[in-house]
């Protein structure tokens, strides 16, 4: 039991000890753990990515054999795959090969026109659901319609008051983004900065350890 | 104007049209393009993945300099041991994988978060008042800023009294910071979809857009 | 059924229909919108313009296609400015291997554009596996780091390469970003070692990343596609970031508009 459940968590006390005291240490034998450690992770990193494509074709291929719903979209997933491995394998990886084109005008294209949609929904969210219910949610509204207008040229042209010397769209949200939203992001940013460390002690202390699995 | 003669701008069009079918209602080609992206994605990362790493960072300085790289064989097994986490009975071998890297993670993040996330930020917080434009119209407002937002995430005193006043504060900075995130995210939604406008009328239908 | 009411109701079509014809009409009739430039995107500008030729800058593409109509302009923007100053760049995807795809046909064709010569003046390492460890590694040996390039040749073979040991020989590095990745390289490269960085990042994450740049870890930043517009007006080659500004200018007002009926709908329905 103990090589199965707390060995792990020694090598990771052991491990996050060494390597936050290191940082203190310039010295050539701490320098030498560090590098050689960094190369073991990264090589540790390459070889664990295995389980990732594995259960990409696990997940796929088990929809095909079972013959769930849309298995048949499964089945074509599988063969992009292997498809571009082929590809890949027979015309190399450079600008204008197949390989490449295949990505760009499919993989990437899709991609991007997927993310695109939220276009419309963010259009439709604003219309149904952005709502001045308080004071503090005027705020809110003022300082996005602020930012909306001063973060695009035409934001210049209906700031017309700025002829009698008050500031346009575009100087009110870098202002707002400067110092009314660069306190507020700066206080969250804190947050998450203490927030991080204190998930590293527990890491490192072993309180931590979903990691591990449920076995 | 005119319309793209080659077959692979045609294929991205026929795609984009495809995805863009799903505003109307979810569809076998909406389906198709989502497949077809996964799986092309997948294979384009696995053959990066060998050429770029196993072959690149892991072979390449194994065989050209074994005498100072042999010992990458252990991490190399260590990684392999992580694939042990789809055989229930032997799962707890990717742990010594997992425990190596993430506890040197956090052993790495610890002392640079605390410079960089912590220190290096309030730093930057303590700033000089004076009575100038920016004295008062920046340094002021960013140290209240800072102060009132921070007191309002504490929440192990309860916010009445002078405490609750500055939480209060933070409360109008923070719906001020969520209003410019809010409007910066209309902006990046719509950019991405001008991205997809200005590839169908510049490279599809050829029109000059600049 | 009164007219706010059915106001309220409005079939989602109709908004998709509308904001479709906000960024689809600006491209037929221009109006020829002047784009201001911010402090923030002009220091990244001033920082390059004063690299000699014998600099480097590193761009790491840490991008999804998910953002690639806000983050290539970013890059072919800052590209375009290197190779016409004849300054070296060593570009890479340090977080994304999807953005292999994304970097390396762009790179290709300005270098094409500005006669550049592959090895020489600039040179693409696609990506290997590491993240923060690969930043990491840079700084202390970045031939071992990297090992080969994208096509495999090891970098001491190229003279670009051969002569980068760690940070200290390269000037600037740039993370185009639809993620915290930025912040990695802040961790890591700027706490550690001391590397300027600037951030080339998507607008939903540009208003959270002004604490970094009051604070000085980052240089400058290049926000959303008007970051991209930006620069490109700086460089005096508008392109595609310049191209969307006016559809994006359009698209805002009517988002706008939408807001300010959604609400009067509201509170008229509120008060009966």
């Amino acid at each position: 039991m103990f090589w199965k459940k707390q060995f792990p968590l020694v090598i990771v006390f052991v491990m996050g000890v060494v390597m936050a005291v290191q940082y203190f240490i310039p010295h050539s034998a701490s320098e030498f753990v560090y590098d050689n450690y960094l190369k073991w992770g990264i090589t540790i990193g390459i070889f664990g990515h295995i389980l990732g494509y594995f259960s990409f074709f696990r997940v796929h291929v088990m929809k095909v054999k079972k013959k769930t719903p849309n298995w048949g979209y499964s089945l074509l997933a599988i063969f992009c795959a292997i498809g571009m491995i082929i590809v890949a394998a027979l015309d190399g990886r450079g600008t204008g090969g197949y390989y490449m084109n295949i990505y760009l005008y499919t993989s990437a294209a899709i991609n991007a026109t997927v993310f695109s949609l939220l276009a419309f929904y963010i259009s439709s969210a604003a219309y149904r659901a952005f709502r001045a219910r308080s004071v503090q949610a005027v705020a809110l509204l003022l300082a996005a319609i602020i930012v909306m207008l001063g973060r695009v040229p035409i934001g210049n042209y209906v700031s017309v008051w700025t002829a009698i010397g008050l500031p346009s769209t575009y100087d009110i949200s870098q202002w707002i983004l400067n110092v009314p939203n660069m306190a507020a992001k700066r206080a969250i940013a804190l947050g998450v900065g203490l927030g991080s460390l204190l998930m590293t002690l527990k890491l490192i202390l072993g309180i931590e350890r979903t990691y591990l699995g449920n076995q | 104007m005119h319309i793209s003669t080659n077959p692979w701008v045609w294929i991205a069009f026929f795609f984009t049209l495809s995805v863009y079918t799903f505003l109307w209602k979810d569809n076998f080609l909406y389906k198709i393009a989502e497949h077809v992206t996964v799986g092309v994605g997948m294979g384009f990362w696995i053959v990066l993945w060998w050429d770029q790493t196993v072959v690149g960072q892991f072979w390449i300085p194994l065989s050209t300099n074994f005498g100072t790289n042999f010992h990458l064989i252990v991490p190399a097994i260590m990684g392999l041991m992580m694939v042990t986490r789809i055989i229930p009975k032997y799962a707890w071998m990717s742990r010594y994988a997992l425990g190596f890297t993430i506890g040197a993670g956090a052993g790495f993040a610890l002392p640079r978060v605390i410079q960089g996330g912590i220190l290096q930020q309030l730093y930057a917080t303590l700033l000089p008042i004076d009575f100038s434009s920016t004295g008062l119209g920046y340094n002021l407002i960013i140290i209240i800023g800072v102060l009132s937002s921070l007191i309002y995430f504490f929440f192990s005193k309860e916010h009445k009294g002078v405490f609750g006043g500055i939480a209060n504060i933070g409360i109008w900075f923070l719906m001020v910071g969520f209003g410019a995130t809010f409007g910066y995210t209309v902006m990046a939604r719509l950019s991405l979809f001008i991205g997809r406008v200005l590839f169908v009328l510049g490279d599809f239908f050829g029109m000059q857009l600049f | 059924m009164n007219f706010w009411k059915k106001l309220e109701q409005l079939d989602r079509r109709i908004i998709y229909v509308i904001i479709t014809l906000a960024v689809i009409l600006p491209f037929f009739f221009r109006l020829g919108l002047p784009i201001s430039i911010s402090p923030e995107v002009k220091s990244i500008y001033d920082y390059i313009e004063n690299l000699s030729p014998t600099d480097v800058v590193f761009i790491s593409g840490d991008y999804d296609p998910q953002v690639d109509a806000e983050l290539t302009p970013m890059l072919e923007a800052l590209v375009r400015h290197c190779f016409k100053k004849n300054v070296k760049v060593i570009a890479a995807n340090v977080y994304n291997p999807q953005g292999v795809g994304l970097v390396e046909p762009r790179l290709k064709k300005l270098a094409r554009e500005y006669k550049k010569v592959y090895g020489v003046d600039y040179v693409f390492l696609g990506w290997k596996y590491g993240g923060t460890l690969l930043i990491m590694r840079m700084g202390e040996d970045f031939q071992g780091a990297w090992e080969v390039d994208y096509y495999n040749t090891r970098l001491e073979d190229l003279p670009l390469t051969s002569r980068i040991q760690d940070y200290d020989d390269i000037a600037l590095v740039v993370s185009l970003t639809g993620s915290g990745a930025y912040i990695s390289w802040i961790y890591y490269a700027y706490v550690q070692y001391g590397q300027k960085l600037a951030a080339g990042i998507t607008a939903v994450m540009a208003a959270d990343s002004y604490p970094y740049l009051q604070a000085g870890q980052i240089i400058g930043l290049l926000g959303g596609l008007r970051g991209a517009a930006e620069y490109e007006q700086l460089i005096g080659h508008p392109s595609l970031g310049s191209a969307g500004m006016e559809a994006q200018s359009w698209a805002h007002i009517a988002i706008i508009v939408f807001i300010i009926l959604g609400n009067i709908g509201y509170f008229k329905i509120k008060k009966k």
